[in-house]
């Protein structure tokens, strides 16, 4: 059942339009970062040659797309994230779904698992983006790949996020900005954490995602992705269940 | 009493439902025998479309207990609603699917197996008359069309129980007349439960008639019944519905 929901919002996603420009906006913004960074890795390529050990072209080329990523899914999944619920709402297509004999967790984790269907081809397309440099050099695959997982995890949070967003309200603008507001808050506590070394940089999504794109896999901060995302999706079950409960 | 239990598809007991301290329905049973078509009729207010949202599953209600085919609704809803089929007020329509595509969507819901569903969705079409609207996106149709796809929602599944709140509102005269016969002939294998304004649709649709008022069922009884006796259904309804004495004195001396 999780299956046919998840198919359902991919298929709806990529009937509109929105889904195409998103994948299109994207590609665009990270080639450019990619080109931006091969431009400036030919540039400082003799220098690179003296040092001993010198950095490669997965540190000085992938992982700031991969930052950049990162960054461009933070502002566009709740872009994505505002229809899935709030808007059922507001079309009383919500109905449909809760009175066919599923349960509503069912409903929820096929949705998450539509969106992340979405960031699979995200990713992958950025994967497609790295491994051209095969063409003219080596690549790291051991950070390809911590930065591909942090990746994967850190878009997840957002669209846990973002659904239990969609899932209190009506109104799908709302459910956007609030996502995006709550999204730009925890990055700016990745900011403040930069300045100060206290307690603040374990809440921030994008500190956690930093370890990933340097090649560590931190288990604190798997466990941090895992908690959040588990959290965010069921407190929206709840919160729909709760509605019948007592609206 | 087991040969009863059998018999009864339907069996809501004492539902009440309050949203804070206003009570929406107070006490409400409603029993269903197989074949049988119900009218829920009430002014606007009444609780008739609260109670089909408990019936349904959509909201829970404060007291009380529903019981679809010999399975209780909060016990084993996934048994439960499978028998269901529930066309709300506002069809739960997804605009931008075409018809095909929607009824396949809600088939797979239902849980219907994927070799069935060709079969299911044509013969649904069918019946409801959508058969050269299959591959139309539906908000390019006209409400009565879109009507017409929230009733093959319903009953795509073939359910025991069928719950249609209004389903003839907004449509024109022929429409309304192919809905009717559409919803006897549903009456004929499934249990319907059909709200609404218009009376004289219980009267040609029906089997039985229940009244509600401010959140109480007020009337129960056979059509049949009510023909016998020679009672006419507006009386009824007016004497019991109507808030205002003096007003209605006025309307019966018109």
């Amino acid at each position: 059942m999780i299956a046919v929901i998840a198919r359902k919002e991919l298929r709806m996603l990529f009937t509109s339009p929105l889904a195409w420009i998103l994948l299109a906006l994207i590609q665009l913004i990270l080639t450019w970062v990619f080109l931006g960074r091969l431009d400036a890795f030919l540039e400082i390529q003799p220098q690179l040659l003296q040092i001993a050990n010198p950095p490669g072209i997965t540190e000085i080329i992938i992982s700031p797309v991969f930052a950049m990523a990162a960054i461009v899914l933070l502002m566009i999944t709740p872009l994505l994230t505002m229809r899935l619920l709030a808007e059922e709402r507001r079309n009383h297509t919500l109905v449909l779904l809760i009175s066919a004999p599923i349960s509503m967790s069912d409903i929820v984790l096929g949705k998450f698992l539509g969106l992340m269907i979405f960031f699979l081809m995200v990713i992958s397309l950025i994967l497609v983006l790295s491994v051209s440099l095969l063409a003219g050099g080596v690549l790291d695959y051991g950070l390809l790949l911590t930065s591909t997982i942090g990746l994967f995890l850190i878009s997840a949070c957002f669209a846990a996020l973002g659904i239990y967003i969609s899932s209190l309200t009506a109104q799908p603008v709302i459910a956007a900005i609030g996502a995006l507001g709550i999204l730009l808050g925890l990055w700016i506590m990745d900011l403040i954490a930069n300045d100060a070394d206290g307690w603040m940089q374990y809440f921030s999504l994008l500190k956690h995602f930093e370890y990933f794109n340097r090649g560590l896999i931190d288990t604190f901060s798997v466990t941090y992705f895992i908690l959040f995302i588990v959290t965010f999706l069921v407190l929206t079950i709840r919160c729909l269940d709760g509605e019948r409960l007592n609206n | 009493m087991s040969e009863q239990t059998i018999a009864l598809t339907l069996s809501a007991q004492n539902l009440c439902r309050n949203y804070g301290d206003h009570v929406a329905v107070h006490n409400v049973s409603i029993q269903l025998k197989r074949g049988e078509v119900l009218g829920l009729l009430g002014p606007n207010g009444a609780g008739k479309t609260t109670t089909m949202r408990m019936l349904t599953g959509n909201l829970a209600p404060s007291a009380g207990s529903i019981r679809i085919c010999g399975f209780d609704l909060f016990d084993n809803p996934y048994n439960a609603k499978s028998h269901l089929g529930y066309l709300p007020e506002t069809p739960p329509l997804y605009q931008d699917m075409t018809v095909n595509e929607y009824l396949h969507l809600v088939a797979r819901l239902h849980r219907i197996e994927s070799r069935a569903i060709p079969t299911a969705l044509e013969e649904t079409k069918q019946r409801c008359g959508l058969n050269d609207r299959g591959s139309h996106l539906i908000h390019t149709l006209s409400k009565g069309f879109q009507q017409r796809v929230g009733i093959a929602q319903a009953i795509i599944h073939s359910p025991d129980i069928i719950i249609l709140d209004e389903p003839t509102v907004g449509l024109d005269p022929n429409q309304i007349r192919e809905i009717r016969l559409l919803i006897r002939e549903l009456g004929a294998t499934s249990s319907v439960i059909l709200s609404t304004h218009i009376l004289s649709e219980v009267d040609s649709v029906c089997d039985r008639v229940q009244i509600m008022h401010q959140g109480c069922m007020v009337f129960d009884e056979a059509l049949a019944d009510l023909r016998l006796k020679g009672i006419n259904l507006e009386t009824i309804f007016t004497q019991l519905t109507f808030q205002n004495r003096g007003n209605m004195d006025r309307v019966e001396a018109a």
